[in-house]
């Protein structure tokens, strides 16, 4: 089922622009850039087992730098302000890892929750307080990111930019998840303690996990400030990384997919009831987010796929699995 | 040299002295018996031993090393390598990658990312469920396993990491006859591959495998010797005819 829904997902998405009028293209790259959060928020707490609250923090910093890069050096390189986007977002993870995971013995979840949010609270009071990151206004009116002497303003084009991203990180993901290496995720998420047992050095995976979704989010957040063409505050924020850690709990921890689908229900609902409803709206998002998390604690991806696929199977070489290699040669969204 | 040298290990968890000046010795491909009341210290033990608790005094050696204050990890990757009292089976996956898990712990995270052993060890893990007579379970969920089962499976997971040194925690705690019967067949070549502690309560059920036995009592080590020499045991009969 889930390479059916991966499959589903990828056409949809790359035909939208087609159908879709300018402002909403610009609304659906948005989406495309938060579903590059969620799925690093997957990676740590569906995989690896780290409740992270603190994602924004990579996304606001890379956000930050690439915005400050741009506004007092010019500098608008794609070849440039990405890869220091994922450069950033990896170093900071890995930094705050060395801090939270990488002790003789391994972190309780409350512990690495209440670090990662203190992180994010103190890098949103840091930039409301300090001047030459704008305070509570932020850095506003960004250059376009560039290739060349070409500019990628908001439309198709940055949206196709955004998909083809968040294409190539699924997939990236996909690989690692279903490898041998998930299958030691698997290990660590079901039952941590066991596996030390057996020689893993829990910590070193975690550290590794940790800053490879940090580098994800630090590349969505450079997007996201090109895109968005201003940052402020709210982006290296407590509210965003709840948000972050919404859109998964909401779609399903554990697919990827499942992320994805959260970021694109809840923006989606957000949309339209923000349009139709704008007095009560964020009371019924609210509401909708309780029943599912109430009724469906795995989330919307439990109505479709069953706990087995979820879970999946990694080892079995040159058989056709449920999870493990199914659908690997299918495409992803 | 011994492979395992225990001196002196004391483990108080509040008031209460769970072990107290234990010395333990195991030589390379010997089997020992870890046996006594309820209480007295046998799990605590085990536990030291695979670093699952910090003794609070004491030395343990392992081939030479000190490794009283290693962490688990690093004592089974150095050949030590624990079955838990309680069946501690991965439920949610299946019986295949449960093994596999174990099998592929040491390699390097490059090789598990790239998948490189995934093949190599398909055949290692194979055998081991045959042995363990999981083979056609192989692709169920654990949690789908007998009790048994699963106590065998958690043996084969602890032998797949090749260990030099094999902790049995009450290997056929909850089984039947018949699977307590079967599990004394699957234990006896192990013999050829490493050394074995194992912590029992039915003293019939070890007496054909086990070289030496230690018998503890209230935290302390109240006899040691062949197994013919603690049956005859004035001292060992007491307790148990006392306490059992």
């Amino acid at each position: 089922m889930i390479p059916i829904l991966e499959l589903i997902l990828l056409v949809i998405f790359m035909l939208l622009p087609v159908v879709l009028a300018d402002y909403l293209t610009v609304f659906v790259t948005r989406v495309l850039i938060f579903a590059l959060l969620a799925i690093s928020f997957d990676l740590v707490w569906g995989y690896a087992g780290i409740m992270s609250f603190g994602q924004a923090l990579f996304f606001g910093t890379a956000g930050y730098t690439v915005a400050l890069l741009a506004r007092d050096l010019q500098i608008t390189s794609i070849f440039i302000v990405i890869p220091l986007s994922i450069f950033i977002g990896l170093g900071l993870s890995f930094l705050l890892a060395s801090f939270l995971l990488l002790g003789r013995y391994a972190p309780t979840t409350i512990f690495v929750a209440l670090g990662t949010l203190t992180g994010s609270y103190a890098a949103d009071r840091l930039a409301r307080g300090w001047y030459y990151l704008g305070g509570q206004n932020g850095i506003p009116s960004i250059p376009s990111m560039t290739a060349g002497s070409y500019e990628f303003t908001e439309g198709p084009v940055f949206y196709y930019l955004a998909f083809a991203t968040l294409v190539l990180v699924y997939l990236l993901c996909r690989f690692l998840v279903r490898s041998q290496f998930g299958l030691a995720l698997a290990g660590m998420r079901e039952q941590e303690s066991r596996i030390l047992f057996f020689g893993y050095r829990v910590q070193h995976l975690k550290a590794m996990v940790f800053s490879l979704s940090g580098a994800i989010a630090g590349l969505a957040g450079g997007l996201y400030a090109f895109h968005e063409g201003f940052v402020w505050p709210n982006v290296l924020g407590v509210v965003l990384s709840t948000q972050i850690v919404l859109y998964a709990l909401f779609g399903g921890v554990g697919t990827l997919i499942g992320a994805v689908i959260g970021v694109i229900a809840i923006e989606t609902v957000s949309f339209w009831l923000a349009d139709n409803y704008q007095d009560i709206w964020p009371i019924l998002l609210g509401l909708l987010l309780l029943l599912v998390i109430l009724f469906r604690p795995s989330g919307l991806i439990s109505l479709i796929v069953s706990e087995r696929e979820r879970i999946g199977r990694f080892g079995r070489p040159g058989e056709s699995s449920d999870h493990g290699r199914q659908g690997d040669n299918c495409a992803a969204a | 040299m011994p492979l395992l040298e225990v001196n002196g290990v004391t483990k108080v968890f509040g008031r209460l002295t769970a072990l107290n000046g234990v010395d333990l010795t195991v030589g390379e491909g010997e089997f020992h018996g870890l046996i006594g009341p309820n209480g007295s210290g046998k799990s605590t033990l085990m536990k030291c031993i695979a670093g699952a608790e910090q003794p609070t005094q004491g030395t343990i050696r392992f081939a030479g090393q000190d490794i009283s204050s290693a962490p688990p990890q690093e004592r089974a990757r150095a050949g030590l390598s624990l079955k838990f009292q309680i069946t501690s089976v991965l439920p949610s996956l299946t019986v295949y990658d449960n093994v596999l898990l174990a099998l592929q712990a040491q390699n390097r995270i490059s090789d598990l990312i790239l998948s490189r052993t995934r093949r190599p060890l398909a055949h290692k893990v194979m055998s081991m469920l045959e042995r363990f007579r999981l083979a056609e379970r192989a692709d169920e969920p654990a949690a789908a396993l007998s009790h048994g089962q699963m106590q065998w499976l958690e043996i084969a997971m602890a032998l797949a990491l090749q260990p030099r040194l094999l902790l049995l925690d009450e290997p056929t705690a909850g089984m039947s006859l018949e699977e307590r019967r079967v599990t004394g067949e699957l234990l006896t070549p192990i013999k050829q591959q490493c050394s074995l502690i194992i912590v029992e309560h039915d003293l019939d059920f070890i007496r054909d495998f086990c070289d030496v036995l230690t018998v503890l009592d209230q935290g302390m080590v109240l006899e040691s010797g062949t197994v013919d020499h603690i049956q005859n045991s004035r001292k060992v009969q007491e307790v148990y005819l006392t306490r059992v």
